[in-house]
């Protein structure tokens, strides 16, 4: 099964055609179809304020299913991780309006992300519980938390250097999507070309053959939970910097909509297969998707069954396609 | 669980004691009498019916989780199904005008039917269990959203309060049902091929599958029960409360999955108890309540079962080292 995902991704011989059925052209595809279309029946969608709102709003989500897109290749799922983003976002703004300097205000909070992933990934993968189990824990332990220890309070008067989106480079390209941008052409690279990188994808593949190949699948695990904390922790100061105001609460079901983008990103549930480019590309999809909705007069409350209709249709499809590749091999 | 029959008299009661469940039971007995020296009000009648009655809504969930995680599998969509069914039932008789038995009854095969097409994905598709069931946890909250636009309903006749608020020969209504689920789901777990059937698939699926099993029979019937029994619930809820959102519900499988493995059921799969799962229930109910009782505040007590679902994992499974890794 790992040999065929993984022959996949790296053949050479890719036809043009396969590189063109490819999920991160798809999505792409679906991404600017999607705004042409959109854009026809109603202009206005496609003014530059809506499209920018659209990145800024939802960098951080992209930067989170980075770190997720990891988890699941590597055979995980962390369901923890929107209650983490808001716990994060809480402790950046207090420190922010606490008069710590800036910098430390962003560079604890993802000292704190790599240190509680960390924690998750070497219960799973040293005291052999299953993820699901200990980020659904983590997550009920975050949350709750969160609201006893802010009783529900906004931070506001936040420091105006405080916000990132503040910052722009070349004066259009606004420091949030650059970070997103960046982080998800350095992290496609290194999972790419990097020993580290590749053991991600071997240990989601079949975990006992990576063990035989000299990989540790457990240190492999607690490094993909490490990262993810990282780049949660991006997202969280991502999320921080973006309104005026942090609510001691993140959208509802956030890390529905990062998974969403992870697996909609092409990121196999069954592991070993995908990459962070799709994710990225499937979280601007999605936050696409959202915004579009209200331009064509559809209501907002039917986007979450929107997602969980995309999870779906990818899932299947991702298995479908499998169970074929597979009986090709066979023949 | 089968070792026990096989073992001899002296041993088995040594096992007995040992047992998950027996320890649960002990460290139950303990908290109770902790919690009722602490504050008076709590070993009375009053609030351990009380209890009971708020108790109702995830324990019938929980029967079925049981099932479901013995086979190896996990439903995550619960508590987006009884959304979905509260909204059905509200929805229905509000707005399409059916009369309020009926709008039960849709309630309930709407939820029958959630969980029937979460079985169809896993069997027939072969969608792993947890992915299909966070996609339609999604999916089925969104139907719930979209459908009721986020407004609620209300004013439901007095009747229908019954199963909610009413009492029933000196008992909260719905604990009567919580009663009989707990019964049926024990005698059909421990009596009925069906139950024992769940244990072989849990244990080896391929196994249980080349004894001749109807393994995916089986898994489409404990999903769709489960689907069933959050409508069941969701009916109870909405009752209890008197209104319906398309928020109800959220969160409700924390809660379940936690009652459940703190109840000794493997979240691998192949074993656990009815029994087990009923003292889970009364613990993190009892936990919630005692805390209540010591001042602390809602939002604390889910900080305190996330944290005795990862502390009662951990302790099962170092009881229980067998598991392959990754596993």
């Amino acid at each position: 099964m790992s040999a065929v995902a993984i022959g996949s991704s790296v053949a050479s011989r890719a036809s043009w055609l396969r590189r063109l059925s490819s999920q991160e052209v798809l999505l792409a595809l679906a991404i600017v179809i999607l705004a042409i279309v959109v854009g026809a029946i109603n202009p206005r969608f496609l003014l530059a304020r809506n499209l920018s709102d659209i990145f800024l709003g939802n960098a951080y989500v992209a930067v989170a299913a980075i770190g997720m897109s990891m988890v699941i290749i590597s055979g995980n799922i962390d369901i923890s991780v929107g209650a983490l983003i808001g716990v994060l976002a809480t402790i950046s703004g207090t420190m922010a309006v606490a008069g710590y300097p800036i910098a430390l205000s962003w560079f604890v909070p993802i000292v704190v992300g790599v240190a509680v992933m960390a924690l998750q990934g070497a219960v799973v993968a040293y005291l052999r519980i299953p993820a699901i189990v200990v980020t659904l824990g983590m997550l009920s332990i975050l949350k709750g938390g969160l609201i006893s220890v802010t009783g529900g309070r906004w931070i506001s008067d936040l420091p105006d250097s405080f916000h990132l989106s503040n910052i722009e480079l070349f004066g259009i390209l606004p420091m949030p999507v650059l970070i997103m941008i960046g982080a998800t052409i350095l992290a496609a690279i290194w999972m790419r070309n990097f020993a580290p990188g590749r053991a991600i994808y071997a240990t989601g593949g079949n975990s006992e053959a990576a063990r035989l190949c000299g990989i540790s699948p457990r240190a492999t695990i607690v490094m993909v939970f490490a990262l993810h904390g990282f780049f949660t922790g991006i997202a969280a100061i991502l999320f921080a910097t973006e309104l005026r105001v942090i609510q001691s609460t993140v959208p509802p079901n956030l890390e529905l909509t990062i998974i969403t983008a992870a697996v909609v990103g092409g990121v196999s549930i069954l592991g070993g297969v995908g990459t962070v480019v799709g994710s990225t590309f499937a979280a601007i999809l999605i936050a696409e998707i959202a915004s579009a909705l209200v331009f064509v007069s559809i209501s907002p409350y039917w986007i979450r069954a929107v997602q969980g209709g995309l999870i779906l249709l990818t899932v299947v499809a991702d298995i479908l396609r499998r169970r074929r590749r597979v009986a090709g091999d066979s023949r | 669980m089968t070792v026990l029959a096989a073992a001899p008299p002296e041993r088995r009661v040594a096992r007995w004691l040992t047992r998950h469940e027996t320890l649960l039971a002990a460290v139950l007995i303990v908290a109770l009498a902790i919690l009722g020296a602490y504050n008076d009000r709590f070993l009375t009648l009053d609030n351990l019916l009380n209890q009971g009655r708020l108790m109702a809504e995830v324990g019938l969930i929980a029967m079925p989780m049981t099932f479901v995680i013995i086979t190896g599998g996990i439903d995550l969509s619960v508590g987006s199904v009884v959304g979905l069914c509260a909204i059905a039932l509200g929805y229905s008789w509000k707005n399409l005008g059916v009369p309020l038995p009926g709008a039960i009854v849709i309630a309930l095969a709407l939820g029958a039917l959630a969980g029937f097409v979460n079985g169809l994905f896993i069997t027939r598709v072969k969608v792993p269990p947890l992915i299909m069931t966070i996609a339609s946890l999604a999916l089925y909250r969104g139907f719930a959203e979209g459908v009721s636009q986020g407004r609620s309903v209300r004013g439901y006749p007095e009747w229908f309060y019954f199963m909610g608020q009413g009492d029933w020969f000196g008992a909260p209504t719905q604990l009567w049902l919580l009663g009989v689920a707990i019964v049926i789901a024990g005698v059909a777990l421990d009596r009925t091929t069906f139950g024992r059937s769940l244990y072989a698939i849990g244990s080896n699926e391929t196994a249980a599958r080349f004894s001749g099993l109807p393994v995916d029979r089986i898994k489409l019937a404990v999903y769709t029960l489960s689907g069933l029994m959050a409508g069941i619930s969701a009916w109870v809820l909405v009752s209890r409360v008197t209104t319906t959102r398309s928020d109800m519900g959220i969160g409700y499988e924390l809660d379940v999955i936690a009652a459940v493995v703190l109840g000794g059921t493997s979240i691998f799969g192949g074993s656990g108890t009815i029994w087990g799962t009923v003292i889970g229930l009364v613990m993190i109910q009892l936990l919630k309540d005692g805390l209540a009782l010591t001042g602390v505040k809602g939002d604390a007590t889910i900080i305190v079962i996330g944290t005795v679902l990862i502390a009662s994992t951990l302790l099962a499974s170092s009881l229980q080292k067998r598991r392959e890794f990754g596993g």
